[in-house]
């Protein structure tokens, strides 16, 4: 009998004869819709992240602002961001990914800009689901600076609300703040091998 | 009402004086008490300890004695939440890989299940008793003393009791109430635990001991004389002056009391030597 | 590096090791300080959700119908997995699954795999089964990293080293990190930041050139072939995402039925392991993508053992968040070393035993190793009524003699009133006998620490008997 067989086998013969389990699914599919961006903004930057809430036509000067108080030059962006996002920042470099960049690069560029799939409000969370102006997930990896553009519409209250709009078939990044890490003491330090900085700007 | 006092029989053979309290307390409050001659133990220690097929024995000897009562009262959270909580488990699930626990006991399983779901409903602890059936958190109880209460685990979690015990005391006149650090962590006591791994045991009571003593409290109360004879024998063994007394034994206090029989002055020397240490 | 289960071999009992960690100060100092700061953050993130109860109700009853189902699960994330072009593993014990590793290691004609932290590759040893076949395993967690190069065990499921403070982390970087790559900065300090900063630039050369990734998951959606990492340092991100060739090796009970499921865990597990909202990171991905090669092993080793026991199978609702750890009063003194596995805690107190049997010494003395004081079952979001798993295993494994007579005494003696009330009479006739500070025999336990209590002159049955109640 081969192992698949032989532990399909010692599983049925476990639990042979239990009962069947209902599932009660009585917790909050939803979440409080009033202050929902004011909500998503206060908890990213409760990790520490930099956040602004701009008007949608100042999106792109707010990008061009955050680029050169970082002095980033050099910037990854993916396929499919929006172009009017950058077009106040005429000068910054940009690295696409086709052919597709190596990891040299990326660690050699000073950021990336990406737009997202979903936010969850109550979390404080951006997942990026590697659509169009997210790019594939290394470009949010390895650059130690990560500039996210996140919609209005975008931000869902709760974390059941963003799991039903995604698609899992895509490969899926849930960021809540800077990489950090808790292994010394248990208290969290931002940090580590993620992008150290995180700069999310909220568009109304 | 029927109520029957479950003692317990740590309490029956150690600490009578808790007893007796809860019986002067309920009389006080218009309760007539029975004290059901047969009882011996609800088999906490045996279930505990691994003794499954004793401690079902001794179970199945609590639900004979104690059917037919309105209320059972025990002075200890965690006998009664062994009769509450982990009576319906060893119904029907802790025999169930080993059927053989309830071959020695009458009525077998299914009736051992009848049983548990007859009687354990009606068990109560102490302040639960008072609280929710007698209604009263005002039992008209003196003690002018300052007071820390350590809510013990099975009451905590178990029973969960929640603030029924400390609504109890803030009533008592001339009582002064403090408030524990890290009440709600266990003191280590843990039955055969305490024993077993003494070392463990005794670090975990050093730093309930700390807790308690930067309270300043004069007595140490709880509502389980099992973590009281291990905090109180601590106590007593570091001199550290503080008495450990049952909460009965605090509400049964009266005016009356002080400097009477049943006096409740807190010792000025070490309880240890005259004999009233847990 | 000797984090494998076989380091753990041969250890003494679980009172004998716990004795000698007790007098480690700075150990204790070191949990109850990291104990304590997760304990509040976890009790906040909790409260902040008004579901929670209902989340963990969810959670519980999730887990058990995929486990009372887990056959047609297991076989229908194999077919997503394999629908998704990644390739699918079974093994049924630890050295199968390792063999399976290696193989596949193999194949690459690599020496050197990037790994992400995971408990089921620490169970089998895999490291040590890689090690012993050439290949290099650089574990690229911190706090693995940590005890890699500290040449010391994880005593900690979440953060395997919670027993060292930062002042100790320092000087392991500085003598340790060098003999494995780039060396740590000669001023470094113990600011954790700075600690971060140099396990980042330590490991960076690695991931870039990593080839091969082995990680572990946290979930495994049987309906869309999904796997689930969440982590927080960007070390897993690394390792999923840049090797082109990714094994995960999978305990069978880590499957979830449904993506919606995730809407539950990806709440309760966050706040319930680092006592955050959320993890700074989690990644899914299905099947091969990006033009990865992927590969699943799904690992039974003994889990489906564990499954037969109608009590003992709720451990394997864990989720390996580790709050039970942290809020256990005696892991908080003793620490993880002492329990002699890669499961240590209240979880390890239950799992343990089940998995490996309780031949061992130390295995069969780890259902006591707690004082039942319930605060485990309270924190576990999957609601794993540890306690009553450990009175089931008590038990189920063999007592010794002398205890088992003193049991049976005691039982015989409360079976009858009349054979209680003979022993109350017989103890308060020797009550002027009775040391009240040093007992005999195993009584020795109780008085090293404690007074015994003094025997009354009247049990409270004699009392009532002679007044009446009191009325006379
Ligand atoms: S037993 Fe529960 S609390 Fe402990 S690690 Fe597992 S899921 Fe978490």
């Amino acid at each position: 009998m081969s192992s698949r067989e032989q532990i399909l086998a010692r599983v049925r013969a476990a639990v042979a004869g239990a009962p069947e389990v209902r599932i009660p699914r009585d917790y909050r599919t939803t979440g409080a819709e009033a202050g929902r961006v004011e909500r998503f903004a206060e908890r990213v930057r409760d990790y520490k992240a930099v956040v602004h809430v701009v008007p949608a036509a100042e999106v792109a000067a707010t990008v061009a602002d955050a680029l050169s108080r970082r002095g980033a030059r050099r910037l990854v962006v993916p396929d499919g961001l929006p172009e009017r996002w950058l077009s106040a920042a005429p000068s910054v470099e940009r690295l696409v990914d086709d052919p597709p960049l190596t990891a040299a690069l990326l660690d050699a560029a000073d950021g990336v800009i990406t737009g997202c799939a979903v936010a969850v409000a109550e979390t404080g969370t951006i997942v990026l689901g590697t659509g169009p102006g997210q790019g594939r997930r290394a470009l949010t990896l390895v650059p130690d600076y990560h500039l996210c553009v996140v919609l209005d519409e975008q931000i869902v209250p709760s974390v059941p609300e963003a799991v039903a709009r995604l698609d899992p078939a895509r490969p899926l990044t849930w960021i809540s703040g800077p990489s950090a890490t808790s292994d010394i003491e248990l208290n969290r330090v931002e940090g580590v091998h993620g992008p150290r900085t995180l700069e999310v700007v909220i568009a109304l | 009402m029927r109520v029957a006092l479950f003692v317990t029989c740590l309490n029956d053979t150690l600490f009578p004086g808790t007893g007796k309290a809860v019986v002067t307390l309920l009389r006080r409050l218009g309760c007539e008490v029975e004290f059901p001659e047969g009882q011996t133990c609800c088999g906490q220690m045996h279930v505990n300890t691994g003794y499954r097929d004793e401690g079902v024995r001794l179970a199945r000897h609590f639900l004979d004695v104690f059917a037919g009562y309105d209320a059972v009262v025990a002075p200890s959270g965690s006998c009664a939440a062994m009769v509450r909580e982990q009576y319906p488990k060893l119904a029907d699930g802790m025999g169930a890989t080993r059927p053989g626990a309830f071959a020695s006991v009458h009525g077998g399983r299914s009736g051992f299940a009848r049983a548990v779901a007859e009687v354990t409903p009606r068990v109560y602890d102490l302040s639960e008793f008072l609280v929710d059936v007698l209604g009263v958190t005002d039992v008209g109880a003196y003690f002018p003393h300052r007071v820390t209460y350590h809510p013990t685990c099975h009451s905590l979690r178990g029973l969960r009791v929640g603030d029924r015990p400390t609504r109890l005391l803030r009533n008592v006149r001339g009582l002064e109430l403090v408030p524990l650090p890290g009440a709600d962590e266990c003191c280590g006591f843990g039955g055969t635990f305490a024993v077993k791994n003494a070392a463990v045991s005794a670090a975990m009571c050093a730093d309930k001991v700390a807790n308690i003593e930067s309270t300043g409290a004069e007595v140490l109360c709880a509502a389980d004389n099992s973590c009281l004879m291990h905090i109180g024998g601590t106590l007593s063994r570091q001199r550290t002056g503080v008495r450990v007394m049952h909460l009965a034994e605090i509400l049964a206090a009266t005016e009356r009391d002080v400097g009477g029989p049943m006096s409740r002055e807190v010792p000025a020397v070490d309880p240890a030597v005259n004999g009233e240490a847990r | 590096m000797s984090a494998g289960p076989g380091t753990f071999l041969g250890m003494p009992a679980f009172p004998k090791n716990a004795e000698e960690a007790l007098e480690d100060s700075q150990l204790r100092f070191n949990l109850r300080k990291a104990t304590h700061t997760i304990r509040a953050r976890r009790q906040a993130v909790v409260d902040e959700l008004p579901d929670w109860a209902a989340l963990r109700a969810a959670g519980k009853a999730i887990k058990d119908e995929t486990l009372r189902n887990l056959d047609r699960y297991l076989i229908q994330a194999e077919e997503a997995v394999t629908r998704a072009g990644g390739h699918v593993h079974w093994a049924a014990d630890a050295a199968e699954a390792n063999r399976i590793v290696i193989d596949l290691v193999r194949a690459t004609g690599e020496t050197q795999v990037v790994k992400v932290k995971s408990m089921a590759t620490q169970e089998i040893g895999l490291n040590e089964a890689l090690e012993s076949e050439g290949i290099t395993a650089n574990e690229t967690d911190l706090a693995e990293l940590i005890v890699q190069l500290g040449d010391d065990w994880p005593s900690h499921i979440l953060v395997p080293a919670i027993h060292r403070n930062r002042s100790e982390i320092r000087e392991i970087f500085l003598e340790h990190m060098g003999e494995w790559g780039r060396p740590a900065p000669a001023d470094l300090t113990d600011d954790p930041k700075a600690l971060a900063e140099a396990a980042r630039l330590h490991l960076r050369e690695r991931f870039l050139s990593a080839k091969v990734g082995v990680s572990g998951a946290n979930f495994l959606i049987a309906e869309t072939g999904t796997l689930v990492v969440l982590e927080s340092e960007g070390n897993g991100r690394m390792c999923l995402t840049m090797p082109r060739t990714l094994i995960s090796v999978v305990g069978i009970e880590k499957v979830l039925p449904t993506w919606r499921d995730l809407e539950v865990f990806l709440q309760l597990l966050p706040r319930s392991s680092t006592g955050e909202r959320m993890n700074p990171y989690t990644s899914t991905w299905t099947g091969a993508v990006e033009g990865q090669e992927f590969h699943l092993v799904l690992l039974d080793n003994g889990r489906t053992k564990v499954l037969a026991d109608e009590i003992g199978r709720q451990a394997l609702r864990c989720i390996r968040c580790s709050a039970c750890l942290n809020v256990c009063p005696v892991y908080e003194r003793v620490g993880g070393h002492a329990y002699g596995s890669v499961y240590p805690g209240p979880i390890g107190a239950i799992l343990t035993p089940q998995l490996r049997g309780t031949a061992s010494e130390l295995d069969a003395s780890l259902p006591y190793a707690s004082s039942l004081c319930g605060a485990c079952y309270d924190v576990c979001p999957v609601a794993i009524d540890i306690p009553e798993v450990l009175v089931h295993l008590r038990a189920k494994t063999p007592h010794a003699p002398a205890e088992r007579l003193g049991l049976k005494v005691a039982a015989w003696t409360l079976d009858r009133p009349s054979r209680l009330r003979r022993a109350q009479r017989l103890a308060s006739r020797l009550r002027g006998l009775l040391p009240r500070r040093r007992l005999p025999g195993p009584g020795a336990a109780w008085t090293d620490t404690r007074d015994v209590p003094a025997v009354p002159e009247e049990s409270f049955r004699d009392w009532w008997n002679r007044t009446e109640g009191g009325a006379r």
